[in-house]
């Protein structure tokens, strides 16, 4: 039961990552990529109609984290506060930046939501990259699985770190790198004219960026934490994993020289699936690993909420999540297509 | 004078909570006496609980600002719009893309704000999460799974579709944002009411709460009429903005169609809402009250004594050091009548119940039940007034009444959030009423300063979205409803190729 429900929250936060990271990638480039006033509308309506949507997976992700894991939502939340808090501070800038721009016609006010919107999502990228990082690395956890980690200490990943050393420092780049791709790509797909030249012309960069920090981040995570593996050793069918992380990172490359803006996209999804399906396998059945004494990391076993609770959330879970998914997939079908510039719409 | 006695009260009661010998770090020892009164202040800022509790007092009562609106102005958008599909008028339309504007950027405010809350649990109460989550974490979680979703889809499609919907189709748009936003009320206050009556619920060895019945949470008698309560709450707010803005339009000869048709539609809807606020919503919330928290209930009305006859205290302070009320306006009797339906039953007096069980912070929990009933009894009168002159016909030329109906719409919001604090205020010194306290909830590994660093980081950026928010309000109602759309965004273009 509990490891069901350790699949679900990964599942949820999963989704998160791939649905909001496209909006956070494209909210990166807004300022870079789209330079006149026709293709930041362009860049905001590809995104707009979907991000609130997008977001709510957090929002799901962390009630039903609270629901099936009360201990690790108490402990992770209150020990990550400070970058948290920084995390909350940045969603609301930025949904400030998406929505209140269309309100005011001056150049001046445009110009600063549109700043407001690319480097909150930018920053929110690194401190979502940072995030995996800690719990991949782990903190020092107490006997009573609580821990409070500073914004950083002394930038190196030993028994008593702070929330950014170098190690979580090298997973935000990346998780910024992978992120921006992703947006890119997804824009790439729903727009048309210069935007979507000038990113097309960024991806093949950006994708040897991607490789690089990858790699870079896979040989740190190990040497970090070199008991990662130890799934992987157990249950030889885990290693399916990073052959979807490398299918995924060829699909990217492949269909993007082949001008296939669907499929590029949706292996940049497949891509960020199989890389936190990865961390996920490695992870299990820790949930956040102690950096100090072993016995004190928080397990599906010691965080789990009573069975009834358990039992009970699966079946309306399942119910709420089957009917949401419905709306996606309406939503989504609804804003098909790429995004013109022809008539005029109510707003 | 008055400042000093009230931060002392704070820094005593702080004191008393939290019960740890040595609190007071020895290094101010002769300081501390040498700063005299003035220690407490900086003892309460130090003090981490003081803290976590201030933090989500403060971010949780700016949310409410933002829902009460969204939910009180969600029907009566279907309203408008249902009236644009009978009658045909586009002025109807024109009424119902205004509010929808309207509605956004207060829908936005309220999504930003309310995403704080879903982490403050974990951030600045995490010995609460962990013991409660089992069972509130179920609530909250449904939420997000069944009613967020569901508003966050459609809200899209309701703000910017309604040409791609039809008009049938945005109808539905609109009806399931307004079940959405409803929904969503509901789980939060089940939340709350499995805080202020504790149902269904099982206890572990670790003394943590899980669910035993998952419809025992949900149908939580108290939680049913503090919905009911709420709901009517939200819907005056709604009402009386769509009055007041209506008046202002009459008032300042523009848009009068639009002025009229609003003033109306408020003045039904908040003589309906108003009326049942008091009965049978808060007729039913108060006794149910007495019945389960019957030491709150004496402490709301300071009833200091337990008498057979109790009297209502209309007007007059609370003086909780000598148990007396200053220059006080009462009804003999009533109490005891609005309780138990005769004048002579007896209602228990704080003198009662032991000390410990009082609620922390009498006068605020008496200030603000009085202040929600007080503006609660003026709603219903105001209301009546202006739907007597509709229903003469002559409110649209009553410019004393239009003048009333303008000033009064911050009045509802501040009713509400009183109404709030009554109920929260009301349930301490309990996180969970009756089975855990508030000083065993809070994040104890986070310190008074970090709390203070983000309490005060929030309120720098509400001060910020307070601007933008009331800026952009105002310039939609200025533009008026028969404006053109805003152009220079996502909003006005449209999705070619999209399902037609």
């Amino acid at each position: 039961m509990e490891t069901a429900w350790y699949i679900l929250v990964a599942l949820m936060l999963a989704g998160y990552v791939v649905l909001d990271g496209f909006d956070l990638g494209a909210g990166a480039l807004h300022l870079i990529a789209a330079r006149t006033e026709q293709e930041r509308r362009m860049l905001l309506q590809s995104v707009g109609p979907v991000w609130d949507g997008n977001e709510v997976w957090l929002l799901a992700a962390g009630g039903t984290l609270f629901y099936a894991f009360p201990l690790l939502y108490a402990a992770s939340f209150s020990g990550f506060y400070l970058p948290l808090n920084i995390v909350l501070w940045l969603l609301v800038f930025r949904a400030m930046g998406i929505e209140f721009r269309m309100h005011l016609a001056n150049a001046v006010w445009r110009d600063f939501f549109d700043g407001l919107f690319s480097i909150a999502s930018l920053l929110l990228m690194i401190l979502f990259g940072a995030a995996l990082g800690n719990v991949l690395r782990g903190v020092p956890l107490q006997p009573d699985h609580y821990f409070f980690v500073p914004l950083w200490t002394d930038f190196r990943p030993g028994p008593n770190p702070g929330a950014l050393d170098w190690y979580t420092a090298l997973c935000a780049l990346t998780a910024a790198a992978i992120l921006t791709l992703h947006g890119a790509l997804y824009v790439i797909m729903k727009t048309t004219g210069a935007l979507n030249r000038r990113l097309r012309a960024a991806v093949g960069r950006l994708w040897t960026v991607v490789v690089v920090l990858s790699i870079a981040s896979l040989i740190a995570t190990v040497s970090v934490r070199p008991t990662l593996l130890h799934n992987y050793r157990a249950w030889p069918a885990g290693w399916i994993i990073p052959l979807a992380v490398a299918a995924g990172l060829f699909g990217v490359f492949y269909f993007s020289r082949a001008g296939q803006e669907r499929y590029a996209f949706l292996s940049s999804c497949l891509y960020i699936l199989a890389m936190l399906a990865g961390a996920a396998f490695a992870l299990y059945p820790v949930l956040l690993a102690s950096s100090s004494d072993p016995a004190n990391s928080i397990t599906i076993a010691n965080a789990a909420a009573g069975p009834a609770s358990l039992s009970l959330g699966l079946v309306w879970w399942s119910i709420g999540m089957a009917v949401a998914i419905g709306y996606f997939v309406f939503v989504y079908r609804m804003f098909r297509g790429k995004v013109g510039l022809d008539s005029a719409e109510h707003g | 004078m008055v400042a000093g006695s009230y931060t002392a009260a704070l820094g005593r009661k702080s004191v008393s909570k939290n019960g740890r010998p040595g609190s007071r770090p020895p290094l101010l020892g002769p300081a501390a006496v040498f700063i005299g009164r003035s220690w407490n202040r900086v003892h309460a800022m130090n003090d981490a609980l003081f803290i976590h509790r201030i933090h989500f007092a403060f971010t949780i009562t700016y949310h409410y600002i933002f829902p009460q609106l969204t939910m009180g102005l969600a029907p009566l958008i279907v309203v408008l719009k249902t009236l644009a599909l009978r009658a045909n008028n586009p002025a109807y339309d024109h009424a119902a893309r205004f509010w929808t504007r309207i509605f956004g950027i207060n829908f936005l405010a309220g999504v930003v704000t309310g995403i704080p809350m879903e982490f403050q649990f974990g951030t600045n109460w995490s010995r609460f999460s962990q013991m409660t989550g089992g069972v509130i974490a179920q609530p909250v979680a449904m939420e997000g799974v069944f009613s967020f979703f569901l508003e966050s889809a459609f809200l899209g499609l309701f703000l910017f579709g309604e040409k791609k919907l039809g008009r049938i189709g945005h109808w539905w748009a609109a009806f399931l944002v307004f079940a959405g936003s409803w929904l969503s009320g509901f789980f939060i206050v089940m939340a709350n009411a499995w805080m202020q009556h504790p149902v269904a619920y099982r206890r572990l060895q670790d003394g943590s709460f899980e669910v035993a019945s998952f419809w025992g949470v949900l149908s939580n008698p108290w939680g049913l009429i503090q919905y009911a309560h709420t709901m009517c709450g939200a819907l005056i707010t709604g009402a009386f903005s769509m009055a007041a803005v209506g008046a202002f339009y009459l008032l300042s000869k523009r848009n009068e169609v639009y002025g009229r048709m609003f003033v109306r539609v408020g003045t039904i809807a908040g003589l309906v809402a108003s009326a049942a606020q008091i009965f049978p919503t808060g007729d039913l919330h108060g006794r149910y009250m007495a019945k389960h928290q019957p030491v709150t209930t004496a402490a709301m009305e300071a009833l200091f004594r337990t008498e057979i006859g109790a009297p209502l205290v209309i007007i007059g302070q609370p003086d909780i050091e000598r148990q007396r009320i200053d220059n006080p306006i009462v009804v003999n009797r009533l109490l005891s009548f609005l309780i138990y339906g005769t004048p002579v039953a007896e209602v228990k007096g704080l003198n009662d119940f032991p000390k410990e069980d009082w609620p922390t912070n009498i006068p605020l929990l008496y200030f603000a039940y009085h202040v929600m009933a007080g503006l609660g009894t003026l709603f219903v009168l105001a209301m009546m007034l202006a739907a007597l002159l509709l229903w003469r016909g002559a409110l649209y030329q009553a410019r004393w009444m239009l003048w009333i109906l303008m000033l009064a719409f911050p009045f509802p919001f501040i009713a509400n959030i009183a109404g709030w604090l009554t109920s929260e205020v009301g349930r301490q010194p309990w996180l969970v009423y009756g089975l855990m306290r508030t000083q065993e909830g809070y994040s104890s590994t986070v310190s008074a300063a970090n709390g203070l660093f983000t309490l005060l980081g929030f309120m720098g950026l509400y001060a910020m979205l307070s601007i933008f928010y009331i800026f952009l309000i105002q310039r939609q109602i200025d533009r008026g409803p028969e404006t053109a759309p805003d152009h220079g965004s996502y909003a006005p273009i449209t999705v070619s190729g999209g399902a037609a």
